[in-house]
């Protein structure tokens, strides 16, 4: 089989009219023989993981600890009475809007960050400074300009997401290569045609980077509003069942936005091979 | 018409070696005329100012001093009255090569059935129809460079400018590339520029050979051959052939000895 590209690939250079004209079809995809698939690697050492921790936990007193099978049975429960379906909307309505927020901001600032000397210069300190930024110190600030609700939630996660995305466009702007570029200049596109229709696309891996970052921390972010403003959602169950010293309840919504943040990572995955197909085809490793 | 002028060029670069700054002369008054409808061959040594010639002709480089003319008015920057063809293609990699070839048009303001039928037309002409909708990770490296030759013509500039676009091609590849741009230069007459650093290249293209030495124009050179040029097979075992290869050889070893 492996023979058999390489020629196909041969053939292709030498008479490349002959190879276009000639009709491709689809094939099945290769694969390596006998190689165990890396999906089966993951769920086996999520299953010994979970294996272990059950074997240990069972001795650890349920205050100090707690282990999968009580977790899963506080979980199991908290869906029948529809806590953790309502916990679980609650806590994803501001997630999603700061989010999209840090999206529509993060992406034009990174464009123009990496394109535009003088932005740069105005603006790049402070994002790299943003990025930094101690926010959760910044909460009961933010509080009292925006109160305890959806708004300082959403503000919260906006704040936490929109730097990573903005900095790795940047970075990714930065290293768009120059004659690609220069093909724009040499049909007379105008700086922003250029932006839009050769550094963008150029950039989106770097964008999708950037995104995948930004899940992570604006998972952390959402926890941090709902501990820090009103008490609700997911965040909200963890800290009631802390007080209550309900370990196993407590474990259930961290694993729910443990699960909840691999899965968002995986979509982003899925997107980006949706809308930057040639990005994984091109790459020595999918 | 398509005449383009180098007036009186020089083009100095800045560069930064350990945090001092030297100045590499890269292009040192440099004039020429390249006329209408032929094909130019620039030639000579590598560093010698070949493609910052090209680039300063297409506006992607501004002269340091010397103008650049196009039909005997001064051009600033690019326009559609030049194309450029790249070193290696320079697709954009997220469009197909239809959407490549589309892309230029699209720049000049062509819209809607006109600029679908346009490109084809032209990835038509480079015998590519066929493989419109591949990407160009999907294209051989031939292919690619017609693809960037379809992209360029498209925009029906007066001039091509093609900066060593076979350079990096196998021999059996390259040898097609060049009879098809010397048959569709001869179907539309376009004034082409071409660089190599390949002498058979330059002897089997040109009408005139212009070699460079070191930032200079040194000599221009006639080639006598026949338009159109016919079997390229045939052509290269000529009596004719060899005789120009022979005077462009001593130019390009009198400006090495020279540089050396
Ligand atoms: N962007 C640049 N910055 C600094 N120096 C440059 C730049 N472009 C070219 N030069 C210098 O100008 C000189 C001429 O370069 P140029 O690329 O035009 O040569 P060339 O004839 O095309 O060479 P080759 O045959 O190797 O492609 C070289 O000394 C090169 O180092
Ligand atoms: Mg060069």
């Amino acid at each position: 089989m492996v023979d058999l590209t390489a020629q196909d690939m041969h053939m292709n250079q030498t008479s490349p009219v002959t190879a276009a004209k000639s009709e491709v079809k689809p094939r099945p995809k290769l694969r390596a023989r006998r190689a165990v698939p890396s999906w089966a690697i993951t769920v086996a050492t999520i299953g010994l993981l979970i294996a272990l921790w059950e074997y240990f936990g069972r001795d650890v007193n349920p205050i100090f600890g707690s282990y999968p099978s009580a977790i899963a049975a506080a979980g199991w429960d908290m869906l029948r009475t529809g806590e953790l379906g309502a916990a679980m909307v609650q806590s994803l309505e501001p997630f999603v809007a700061g989010f999209v927020l840090a999206l529509v901001f993060g992406v034009p600032l990174g464009l123009l960050l990496g394109r535009f000397r003088v932005f740069e210069a105005a603006f790049g300190i402070l994002v790299t400074g943003g990025y930094a930024m101690p926010l959760v110190a910044l909460v009961p600030l933010l509080v009292l300009w925006l109160g305890l609700g959806f708004k300082v939630k959403v503000a919260i996660i906006f704040l936490m997401c929109v730097f990573p995305i903005a900095i790795n466009t940047w970075l990714g702007v930065k290293v768009v290569s120059k004659t690609l570029i220069e093909v724009g200049r040499a049909f007379v596109a105008p700086n922003m045609v250029i932006l839009r229709r050769i550094v963008f696309p150029a950039t989106l891996p770097y964008i999708m980077a950037g995104v995948k970052l930004a899940v992570g921390r604006g998972v952390v972010a959402m926890v941090i509003a709902e501990f820090f403003t009103a008490i609700s959602g997911l965040g909200g169950i963890i800290i009631n069942s802390a007080t209550n010293f309900d370990t196993a309840r407590m474990f259930v919504p961290i694993i729910v936005i443990m699960v909840l943040a691999t899965l968002l990572n995986a979509l982003v995955g899925v997107v980006e091979r949706w809308i930057a197909p040639w990005q994984s085809e091109i790459s020595a490793r999918d | 018409m398509g005449e383009v002028s180098l007036i009186d060029v020089s083009k100095s670069f800045n560069i930064k070696i350990d945090s001092e700054i030297h100045t590499v002369q890269a292009l040192r008054n440099v004039g020429f005329t390249i006329r209408d409808g032929e094909i130019a061959v620039l030639i000579g040594p590598s560093g010698c100012g070949k493609t910052t010639a090209l680039r300063v002709a297409m506006g992607l480089e501004t002269a340091s001093s010397g103008s650049v003319l196009v039909d005997g008015r001064e051009v600033r920057g690019c326009g559609y009255d030049r194309g450029m063809v790249f070193q290696h293609a320079e697709l954009l990699p997220w469009l197909n090569a239809l959407q490549n070839v589309m892309f230029g048009l699209e720049m000049k303001g062509m819209r809607g059935a006109e600029l679908h039928d346009t490109a084809m037309r032209y990835l038509d002409l480079v015998g590519l129809k066929g493989a419109w909708n591949r990407r160009p990770h999907q294209l051989s490296g031939g292919m690619k460079q017609r693809v960037g030759i379809a992209r360029a013509l498209a925009i029906d500039p007066k001039v091509l400018l093609m900066d060593e676009p076979f350079g990096a091609l196998d021999a059996q590849t390259r040898e097609s590339l060049q009879s098809e741009l010397l048959d569709i230069q001869a179907r539309t007459g376009k004034t082409v520029v071409f660089v190599t650093h390949d002498l058979d290249e330059a002897v089997l293209l040109a009408d005139r050979v212009f070699v460079m030495r070191a930032g200079e124009l040194q000599e221009i050179i006639d080639v006598p051959l026949p338009r159109p040029r016919g079997d390229l097979g045939v052509l290269r075992g000529s009596p004719e052939f060899a005789a120009a290869r022979y005077k462009i050889w001593q130019a390009l070893h009198q400006a090495e000895s020279v540089a050396h």
